[in-house]
């Protein structure tokens, strides 16, 4: 018996433990286009982008398990035939199984604009946060394009590390999508504070410079230039490698309350950012949420899917009771949620002030369905056992 | 078991303590305290709070 483990990030490790600890005791193959066993990737935006960026020290544990895992790294799955039992590896290699476990997240999406390719980082990956920090050492000054997680932190660690920093979005404040944008509008004047020129609202028509990009042209007509250029615009399930299996891979891969992939009757499960199913407590709609704690509540539950799956067993059936939770450190400030503001169609101060620390509660109605806290974790604690409550 | 949590890199998230509430606590300032020394049958729920902390910054010892 074999299960294949497609995608090596914090979802991957999790899944696998979960299955050996299911009492799989067969072979599980991880399968990565990363050279690196799995790692966290939030400090790469932080910590790490400022101090330094030391592989092992961003290695997760990996526990002592009954089981075997075999590490096949740096080299990604380019197909996959859930019929024929058998993957492809970008290399040729053909690998063979009985299961699957799809965790092969997201990478940065690019702007489909003119002007060059070159010059313009992203950061998604160690190999990424290297190439960045090697340039912002030698910089004095940095573009942010996107004004998300990504871009916002970036732009607090260029700051902090004495860069000018200029953002640059389509957006109209910062973070508006998880914070709204009473909230964002405060987290813009944070950044103001500490020196941040934001050119909000406007579109990224080209970027400049002949082979290298050195700037980008907005949709006002202005043009802004920097010695670094990062492109922080969102993220793309990356399921291309999994066409031809009868899949819905419009947004990620559709799963069932299990993560057992809809759509084949093959042991197949998807986990962390790339699994697109309905968080029950919140709602019914079928969603794909990017953060961090979530590879780990759906690698636990897929693990425990699959082992039942390749016994001839039901899967478990447990109601999604996951609180998306996100973090986010930006200068001093850290800001934590759970819940899913971004559904909220009203949101209300609950305790602080808009310009100290605060929490903020978002409504549905007048239904709690998120909360958003700056440097208030005592006062937000209590709300996660009310969210988990409310179903 | 021995519970060691790096408090240079614990950044009083607090996730740790949804995981084992009598183990891991944040004080009236937010400020993580923790149980070093615990018994080997809650094993299991500090294991769970390794793999939660956002700043893996827990180890057992």
């Amino acid at each position: 018996m074999s299960v294949v483990i497609v995608g090596g990030g914090l979802g991957a490790l999790r899944t696998a433990e979960s299955l050996i600890a299911a009492g799989y005791g067969g072979e599980v193959i991880v399968i990565s286009d990363e050279k690196y066993l799995p790692y966290n990737r939030p400090p790469l935006s932080k910590e790490a982008l400022k101090n330094g960026i030391a592989t092992e020290a961003l290695e997760f544990k990996r526990k002592s398990l009954g089981g075997s895992i075999t590490w096949i790294l740096g080299d990604g799955c380019a197909s996959i035939s859930f019929n024929g039992r058998t993957l492809t590896l970008a290399s040729g290699r053909e690998v063979a199984f009985d299961g699957v476990a799809i965790a092969t997240g997201i990478r940065p999406r690019r702007l489909n604009v003119q002007g060059p390719l070159v010059g313009r980082h992203t950061l998604r990956t160690i190999d990424d946060a290297k190439s960045l920090r090697g340039a912002m050492l030698s910089a004095r000054t940095l573009l942010v394009v996107g004004a998300g997680f990504i871009g916002c932190e970036v732009a607090a660690t260029a700051r902090s590390l004495g860069l000018s920093v200029k953002v640059a979005a389509i957006d109209e404040e910062p973070m508006i999508r998880p914070l709204g944008r009473d909230l964002a509008s405060e987290l813009r004047r944070r950044h103001e504070v500490k020196g941040v020129e934001f050119h909000l609202g406007l579109g990224i028509d080209a970027f400049l410079g002949d082979a290298i990009a050195t700037g980008v042209r907005l949709s006002d007509g202005s043009e802004q230039y920097a010695d670094v250029i990062v492109e922080a615009i969102g993220s793309l399930p990356n399921t291309e490698w999994l066409g031809g299996n009868g899949l819905d891979l419009s947004d990620g891969v559709m799963v069932d309350t299990s993560m057992r992939v809809i759509g084949t009757d093959f042991p197949a499960v998807a986990v962390g950012d790339i699994a697109k199913y309905p968080h029950q407590l919140f709602d019914a709609t079928p969603r794909r949420i990017e953060h961090w704690n979530l590879p780990t509540e759906t690698g636990r539950l897929a693990g425990k899917t699959l082992a039942a799956l390749l016994a001839g067993e039901e899967p478990p059936h447990e109601p999604v009771n996951f609180i998306p939770t996100f973090w986010s450190d930006q200068y001093e400030y850290n800001i934590q949620s759970f819940g899913m503001p971004d559904i909220a169609d009203n949101e209300r101060l609950a305790f602080g002030s808009w310009d100290q620390s605060l929490v903020v509660e978002y409504l549905r109605g007048d239904e709690l369905v998120g909360v958003v806290g700056i440097d208030s974790v005592p006062q937000l604690m209590p709300y996660r056992k009310l969210l988990m409550k409310r179903a | 078991m021995k519970v060691v949590v790096d408090l240079a890199k614990c950044q009083n998230y607090g996730q740790c303590c949804f995981e084992a509430e009598d183990i891991f606590r944040l004080d009236g300032g937010g400020k993580l305290t923790y149980k070093s020394e615990v018994d080997e049958s809650r094993r299991s729920c500090v294991e769970s709070a390794v793999d939660v902390c956002p700043m893996q910054a827990i180890s057992i010892e």
